[in-house]
């Protein structure tokens, strides 16, 4: 047996055996993404004119829960600007909206009207009004989802004008 | 075609077609066991024996375990509690075993650090079995999802989110893991083929690859003494066996580990038919719901000395920490500088470095366990500290360790 050849037959079949494990590999990836149908059923409308003030609305949003506060009169006289500029108008409200979900570990943090604030039974991480992290573990607030208001009515899923200007401020990450 | 005569046995005729008897002396008649040892030499086959009750009632549960999001909880909870005959037993008894099976784990990783059985030849092995400690507690953590309770959903939360590093903000890798957003149906279905083909495969073939590592440094013993097993095997087999220093695995070793295994069974047992609460968190008992997180999320016992680890820092440092825990263990024959492979009571510094590295483990998996307030808070930083400052000081106390 020619040793030249032998190796040339080697490398051949490396060479096709390779091939075909980077396409499985990317193959085995795909298949693992998250479904088309999973991505599309992603768009949900939340009615706020039903909100009252200072009671915690919990909505479902691409299996999350959001958070909706409607802030009273006295809560937004008492925030600083960086609170404020989180705070979400709608027809002359100021609204909370955000991801009920801990930025440490992905727990729901429990809203507490007394001290308009949250607190995450998990690890101890505190949020005030506006989901701005206060107390550790958690180093970011609450994120807020894409959002369209629409009159009364916030579209999730879809970004709009105020949620892009938010984003352009670095507000959203 | 290969020359076959006939045969005069049954026996003659496997061995003819298969190589039996070889087989046989090599992995039983004629493989050594020193006579110097206790009964945690048996914790390797108590650990095979656990790992086939897991596997027979994990079997009897697949027949009936629907996994699916909507019936997933009541395929468990109402169909095998309730109208499969004896399904509660196969149910208690997985639930125990996983659970036991930690502890044995355990015992076993404790016994090979306190007799050096992790060098001179013997780095495969420990290796290999951290492996499986590895499997083990990826089959333990994909299991704990299937009954779909508020355990299971939120555990598979936290522990998904891990993977988004810390500060990284890897969601896309989070959601990839998932399939989904949050733990749902795709998320269900891939970790139920994990617990249930992927998982048990890579156990088995690391078993394969355990015991394969053992067979030619052969099995430590109480004195970490050299043995020579031709010489001692030559003794034994002609007929000296008492001045012997060794016996044969097969069936004079067996007898013994096997009665090992006997009261094993018994306190396992007595666990499974009285005592098998513990191995079911009353919190999992409520089905899954994206929307109520438990008051406290904690995993079982035996992953609460990492969960500690992570608890008590800042994100970021928290995940590093953690990462750190997770790995170090698997390099300890070469972290370990020492030559000396004898019990840890004669080796000076390690001696304390091993009393304290047990005491401060058994520290964090109580800390893990109690809320995280107050001066539990304290001990737990402490003791996660601790953890990390044995492992650095771990090279230089070896290093100066005077040679036996």
């Amino acid at each position: 047996m020619n040793q030249t050849r032998r190796g040339f037959m080697g490398k051949a079949f490396g060479a096709v055996a390779g091939i075909g494990a980077v396409g499985a590999l990317y193959a085995m990836k795909r298949s693992w993404d998250p479904l088309p149908s999973v991505k599309a059923a992603g768009f949900t409308t939340i009615d706020l004119s039903s909100c009252s003030e200072n009671k915690l609305v919990v909505e479902k949003w691409r299996g999350k829960p959001i958070f909706v506060l409607r802030k009273s009169a006295e809560m937004v006289s008492a925030q600083s600007d960086a609170q404020n500029a989180r705070d979400i108008m709608v027809e002359g409200a100021h609204y909370m909206i955000a991801i009920g979900l801990c930025t440490h570990l992905g727990c729901i943090p429990a809203y507490r009207e007394d001290k308009s604030d949250f607190k995450c039974a998990c690890h101890g991480g505190e949020f005030d009004s506006s989901g701005i992290n206060t107390v550790l573990p958690p180093e970011k607030p609450l994120l807020i989802p894409p959002f369209n208001v629409k009159g009364a009515t916030v579209v999730l899923g879809e970004a709009g004008e105020v949620y892009n200007k938010m984003k352009e401020s670095g507000l959203i990450a | 075609m290969a020359h076959f005569e006939k045969a005069n046995s049954i026996n003659e005729w496997f061995d003819q077609r298969l190589g039996v008897n070889t087989l046989q002396r090599v992995l039983a008649k004629e493989y050594w066991i020193p006579k110097d040892i206790n009964f945690l030499w048996a914790m390797g086959m108590v650990l095979a024996i656990t790992f086939g009750i897991l596997l027979i009632s994990g079997i009897f549960l697949l027949m009936y375990y629907q996994p699916n999001v909507d019936l997933a909880f009541d395929s468990v909870n109402y169909t095998i509690m309730q109208e499969v005959g004896f399904g509660w037993l196969w149910r208690h008894v997985h639930a125990v075993a996983a659970s036991v099976v930690f502890l044995i784990i355990y015992i076993h990783m404790f016994t090979g650090i306190y007799y050096g059985s992790y060098k001179k030849g013997r780095e495969l092995i420990w290796i290999s079995g951290m492996l499986l400690f590895v499997a083990f507690s990826a089959e333990a953590f994909s299991g704990y999802m299937l009954p779909w309770g508020q355990m299971s959903y939120w555990a598979g939360m936290v522990i998904t989110n891990l993977f988004s590093a810390g500060s990284l903000e890897l969601n896309g890798v989070v959601e990839w893991i998932r399939g989904d957003y949050v733990p749902a149906q795709a998320f269900l279905t891939r970790f139920f083929m994990l617990h249930v083909l992927l998982i048990p495969v890579a156990i088995m073939a690391l078993i394969g690859l355990h015991f394969g590592a053992l067979r030619l440094p052969h099995v430590n013993n109480q004195n970490g003494e050299e043995i020579d097993y031709e010489v001692e095997a030559e003794k034994y087999k002609s007929g000296n066996k008492a001045a012997s220093k060794v016996i044969a695995f097969a069936n004079d070793f067996m007898s013994k580990d096997m009665f090992v295994v006997a009261v094993y069974l018994v306190f396992f047992f007595y666990l499974v038919f009285w005592n098998f609460t513990f191995a079911m968190d009353p919190v999992n008992f409520d089905p899954a719901d994206g929307l109520v997180t438990p008051a406290h999320i904690y995993p079982e016992w035996y992953f609460l000395w990492s969960y500690e680890i992570l608890r008590p820092f800042s994100k970021d440092v928290g995940l590093i920490a953690f990462a750190f825990a997770q790995v170090i263990f698997v390099l300890l024959p070469f972290l370990d500088r020492s030559p000396n492979s004898v019990p840890a009571n004669r080796r000076g510094l390690f001696a304390i470095w091993f009393w304290a590295m047990l005491v401060d483990m058994i520290i964090l998996t109580a800390m893990g366990k109690l809320p995280p307030e107050g001066v539990f808070s304290t001990i737990g930083f402490v003791a996660a500290v601790t953890f990390i400052g044995l492992w650095l000081v771990l090279p230089f106390i070896t290093a100066i360790e005077k040679k036996l």
